[in-house]
């Protein structure tokens, strides 16, 4: 029988699924780029199935919106064309797509066979802002403040590595240290 | 009521998708969106096992996972702009070195 949460859970799945699958196969990477945030806007539906509601919205406004961004201003920044395709190796062809088929079907039929656990049900999680973020507070405080620490060294990473090297012929060139 | 077990399916396999871009792609910033992509397979296990067990701690590795993600595509970035400017190119196979 198929109830409400089973078909809004196939519905989400199949875009994530296809999404997945067709940043696989576009050669141009903002092809790619625009199947991943369809993957990731139908992963924050899952997320809202499960009950997740904070980490639906953070997945939406942190992923599909920030990283992608990014993403995607790289990618004009840098006019990147379609990529040339290579040809695969062959011990890739005759070991790896067997070997790929047979390990995946075995673990899909573990884990659909053997794992023994029960159903979830909508909104499983309390998973309100207001609850993570006592516990974010309180009992994970020292990780939190690391993570800050984290980002910062990102930032100046990041400044430090995409700044324009020193013009050698003189001028009023930034000095970059290497 | 949907089992668990159809989360995991579907986490691995955006994984494997994951792992197959990452292996076959030639474009850098393809092969970046393919770890991301990776990251958002592991995150829906994180959030299907939360949701199991009753574990609100799980939503908050998700946190920390999304927070690792933000940083290492800001420097991966930078390291591919950095790397485009001194090689022209975004081929991975032309990038062999790694003196910039």
């Amino acid at each position: 029988m198929l109830s409400i949460h089973l078909i809004l859970f196939l519905a989400f799945g199949a875009v994530a699924a296809a999404g997945a699958i067709n940043l696989l196969v576009q050669r141009h990477p903002i092809n790619a780029a625009l199947s991943l945030i369809a993957v990731m806007a139908a992963l924050a539906g899952e997320y809202m199935l499960l009950g997740a509601e904070f980490v639906a919205a953070v997945q939406v406004i942190v992923y599909a919106g920030a990283i992608m961004v990014l993403f995607v201003f790289v990618i004009m920044l840098l006019n990147a064309g379609v990529e040339e395709q290579t040809k695969g190796s062959r011990v890739a062809i005759v070991f790896g797509v067997p070997g790929m088929l047979l390990g995946s079907l075995l673990i899909a039929w573990v884990v659909l066979k053997h794992s023994g656990t029960g159903d979830v049900a909508v909104g499983a999680l309390p998973g309100a802002p207001n609850v993570i973020g006592q516990l974010l507070f309180h009992e994970f405080l020292l990780p939190f403040e690391v993570t800050s620490i984290l980002i910062l060294i990102a930032i100046m990473g990041a400044v430090v590595l995409a700044s324009k090297p020193p013009v050698p012929g003189g001028g009023p060139a930034k000095k970059v240290q290497d | 009521m949907v089992p668990i077990s159809y989360y995991l399916v579907l986490s691995g396999i955006l994984f494997a998708c994951g792992v197959c871009g990452f292996l076959i792609k030639r474009n850098i910033i393809t092969i970046f969106m393919s770890i991301e992509l990776m990251l958002n397979g592991v995150n829906l296990s994180f959030v299907a096992f939360a949701a199991h067990w009753h574990q609100l701690a799980g939503q908050v590795f998700v946190f920390f996972v999304m927070v690792v993600a933000a940083a290492e595509a800001a420097v991966g970035l930078a390291i591919i702009i950095a790397v485009y400017r001194t090689r022209e190119t975004l081929n991975i196979d032309q990038v062999n070195l790694l003196k910039l």
